[in-house]
C-alpha cells in the first residue's frame, strides 16, 4: 500500500511528461514544458534548503546563473558535442563554488543568512555585467550549440526530462535518508539537533552543496534550451520567482515545487501573452492562491487526503 | 566509587547576578542525584554550563577525567553527557518514531548517509524500538509529536536523550507540569532506567515527594551556590535548607 502510494506521483510524472512527446502539440508548448521541468528541478533543489532545512536563500540564482554560464560558455567554445559533459561540469563548478559561499553564509542564521545570500547573488549579477569581454555583459551570450542528436525541440525535451527525472530520484532518496531526516530536524528545532550530538553547521553545509549542484544543473539545462543566456539569470528576482513557485506548490511536500513551477510558468506564459501588465496579474493570482491554499496547492490537497484516511492508519506503522 | 563528572570552582554570572558561584561538585558513576532549589537559583544554568550551551566565566568541568570545559555542546553530547529539557524539546512535525529515530541516527553515526532509506538499518530500527518500548511510547509511535499529551512530550524528550546511550543523564524537572498519575509513572521510569542501565543520573526537581522518593543524594542550590548535600534524611533536617528553601513545607 505504501509502496504504491510512493510510486504514484512518479508514474504521474512519467506518463504526463512523456505523453507530450506523442501529442500533436506546438513547438511552443514543448518549449514551455521543458522550462517547467527545468524550473521544477531548480525549485526542488532550492527546497532542500528552504522546505527541509529551513534556510531561506535569496541567492539561489547565483548557482543557477553560474551553472548556466559555465556550461553555456564552455559549450560555445568546445562545441555542442561536449554539452553533456559540460552540463555536469557546470553543476560540479557550482558545487565547488558553494564550498566557500556556504561556509561563509551559514555562519549567519535566519534573516542574516538570507541577506548575505542576497548580497552574494547581486554581486555575481554585477560581476556578470561588468566582465563584459568575458561574459558579454548585458547582451549575454547567444548561439550556444547543441549536440546533433539533441537538435530538435522534442529531443532536447526528452533529454531534459531524463536529466530532471534522474535528479529528482536522487533528491527524493536524499529526502528519505538519515541525512534528510536530520535536515528536517534542523528546520524544526536546531537546538535539539545540537543536543543530540549533531553538528548543525556541518549538515546545513552539506545541504547547501547538494542544493547548489542541482541548481547549477538546472541552469546548465537552460543554457542549452535557447542557446542563449543573460545576466538576469543571476538577478535576485530569479531567486524570488523560485521562492514563489515553492510556496505556491507547497514547501512541505517533495513534489510541491514542481506543481508550483507548472502553475507559475503557465500563468506567466498565458498572462504575458494577454497583457503587458502581467506582473500585476501574476501577483494578484499568486496572492489568491496563497490565501486559498495556505500550505501550498499540493500541501493542502495532501492534508485533505490525509485527514480522510488518517483514522484507518493509526497503529499500523510502516517502520516495523 | 569512580567520579564520572567533576566540577571545579565553576563561576557564571548574568549582569552581576551569580547563577553559579564557585560550584564544586563530584558525581559518582551510577549515582542518582537530585538538585533542588528555589526558582532562579541557577539549576538550569548549571545544566547549560555542563552541556556546553552557555560559556562559563571561570572554572573547570571534567568528564571521566577529561577537561570538557571548552567543548561544543554537540561534542559533549556525543561524548555521553546528554540532557532532557525543562520544557519538552522535540521535533513537533515528526512522528514519535521519527523523533527517536533522529537520535538513533546520531548514535549510529549515520547522519551524513544521504542515499540509504532511513528505515533500512536494522540496528537503528532495533535500538529505536527498544527505547520506545522501554518508555511506553511504542503504541504511540505513529502519532505526531505535537499531538502527544504534555506528559508524553516530556517522556519523548527523555526518550531521545536515552537513545544516545548516555553515560551521564541530565534531567531538568522531568515531572514539571504533569498530572499526579503521570508523575508517578515518570518516577517509576526514572528509577527503572537508573537500575536497568546503571545510568548516572542528575535531575532537577521541585516536587519534594519525587525528590525524597528516588534520589540517593540531594544537593540544594540557592542563588548559584550549593548550600547543602546529603541523603533525604540529612537534607530534611538541615536547618539551613529549611530556612532558605523548604520553609514550612516539611
Ligand atoms: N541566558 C541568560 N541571560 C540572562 N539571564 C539568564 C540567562 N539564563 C538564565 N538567566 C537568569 O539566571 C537566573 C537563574 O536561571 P535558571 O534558569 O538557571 O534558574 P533555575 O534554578 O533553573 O530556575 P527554575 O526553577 O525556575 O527553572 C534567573 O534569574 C534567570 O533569569
Ligand atoms: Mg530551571
Amino acid at each position: 500500500m505504501n509502496r504504491l502510494r510512493e510510486l504514484f506521483p512518479w508514474s504521474v510524472i512519467i506518463i504526463a511528461f512523456l505523453l507530450i512527446l506523442f501529442l500533436p502539440v506546438s513547438e511552443h508548448k514543448v518549449h514551455l514544458t521543458t522550462r517547467i521541468l527545468i524550473f521544477g528541478l531548480y525549485a526542488i533543489a532550492f527546497n532542500i534548503l528552504f522546505g527541509m532545512t529551513g534556510l531561506l536563500s535569496l541567492g539561489s540564482a547565483l548557482f543557477y546563473g553560474f551553472g548556466a554560464y559555465v556550461t553555456g560558455m564552455m559549450t560555445k567554445s568546445f562545441g555542442g558535442d561536449y554539452f553533456i559533459y559540460l552540463l555536469l561540469f557546470g553543476a560540479f563548478s557550482c558545487f565547488i563554488l558553494a564550498v566557500p559561499l556556504g561556509l561563509l553564509c551559514l555562519r549567519l542564521t535566519d534573516v542574516y543568512f538570507t541577506m548575505l545570500t542576497f548580497a552574494f547573488g547581486q554581486l555575481a549579477w554585477g560581476a556578470c555585467i561588468k566582465l563584459y569581454y568575458f561574459t558579454g555583459g548585458d547582451d549575454g551570450i547567444q548561439g550556444i550549440p547543441r549536440m546533433a542528436i539533441l537538435e530538435s525541440t522534442k529531443s532536447y525535451y526528452l533529454f531534459v526530462f531524463l536529466v530532471v527525472f534522474l535528479s529528482l530520484i536522487i533528491l527524493w532518496k536524499i529526502s528519505k535518508s538519515p541525512f534528510g531526516q536530520v535536515l528536517n530536524g534542523i528546520r524544526q528545532n536546531r537546538n535539539r539537533i545540537t543536543f543530540l550530538g549533531l553538528n548543525v553547521y556541518k549538515h546545513q553545509f552539506l545541504a547547501f552543496l547538494i542544493s547548489a549542484f542541482f541548481t547549477g544543473l538546472s541552469g546548465g539545462l537552460y543554457s542549452g534550451l535557447d542557446g542563449s543566456i543573460h545576466p538576469n539569470m543571476f538577478f535576485w528576482t530569479q531567486s524570488g520567482s523560485i521562492i514563489l513557485m515553492v510556496i505556491l506548490g507547497g514547501i512541505n511536500s517533495f513534489f510541491g515545487p514542481l506543481i508550483g513551477s507548472i502553475i507559475f510558468i503557465l500563468l506567466e506564459d498565458y498572462i504575458g501573452k494577454t497583457t503587458e501588465y502581467w506582473p500585476f496579474f501574476l501577483g494578484t493570482i499568486m496572492l489568491i492562491i496563497v490565501i486559498l491554499f495556505p500550505k501550498g496547492i499540493l500541501g493542502t490537497i495532501s492534508n485533505f487526503i490525509k485527514g480522510f484516511s488518517s483514522k484507518r492508519e493509526i497503529g499500523n506503522g510502516c517502520h516495523s | 566509587m569512580d567520579v564520572i563528572l567533576e566540577i571545579k570552582n565553576l563561576n557564571k554570572h548574568f549582569d552581576g547576578i551569580y547563577v553559579s558561584k564557585n560550584i564544586i561538585l563530584k558525581i559518582f558513576k551510577g549515582s542518582l542525584t537530585a538538585i533542588i532549589g528555589p526558582n532562579g537559583a541557577g539549576k538550569t544554568s548549571l545544566f547549560n554550563l555542563i552541556s556546553g550551551y552557555i560559556e562559563k566565566d571561570s572554572g573547570k568541568i571534567y568528564f571521566q577525567g577529561m577537561d570538557i570545559s571548552d567543548k561544543k555542546p554537540e561534542n559533549i553530547a556525543s561524548m555521553g553527557i546528554v540532557r532532557a529539557f525543562q520544557v519538552a524539546n522535540f521535533f513537533p512535525d515528526e512522528t514519535v518514531y521519527d523523533n527517536v529515530l533522529v537520535a538513533s541516527i546520531s548514535l549510529f553515526k549515520k547522519s551524513t548517509n544521504f542515499l540509504a532509506d532511513k528505515y533500512s538499518f536494522k540496528n537503528i530500527r532495533e535500538h529505536t524500538d527498544m527505547i520506545l518500548k522501554n518508555l511506553n511510547l511504542f503504541e504511540k509511535r505513529d502519532l505526531k509529536a505535537s499531538e502527544l499529551s504534555h506528559g508524553d512530550q516530556k517522556i519523548l524528550d527523555i526518550a531521545m536523550a536515552l537513545t544516545l546511550s548516555p553515560k551521564v543523564l541530565l534531567l531538568d524537572e522531568p515531572t514539571a507540569g504533569m498530572s499526579p498519575d503521570e508523575r508517578k509513572s515518570m518516577v517509576k521510569v526514572i528509577k527503572e532506567l537508573h537500575k536497568k542501565f546503571n545510568l548516572t543520573t542528575l535531575f532537577i526537581e521541585h516536587d519534594m515527594d519525587v525528590v525524597f522518593g528516588i534520589a540517593e543524594i540531594i544537593r540544594v542550590m540557592v542563588r548559584g551556590e550549593i548550600i547543602a548535600e546529603g541523603t533525604a534524611e540529612e537534607i530534611r533536617n538541615n536547618p539551613m535548607v529549611i530556612e532558605s528553601y523548604l520553609g514550612k513545607e516539611v
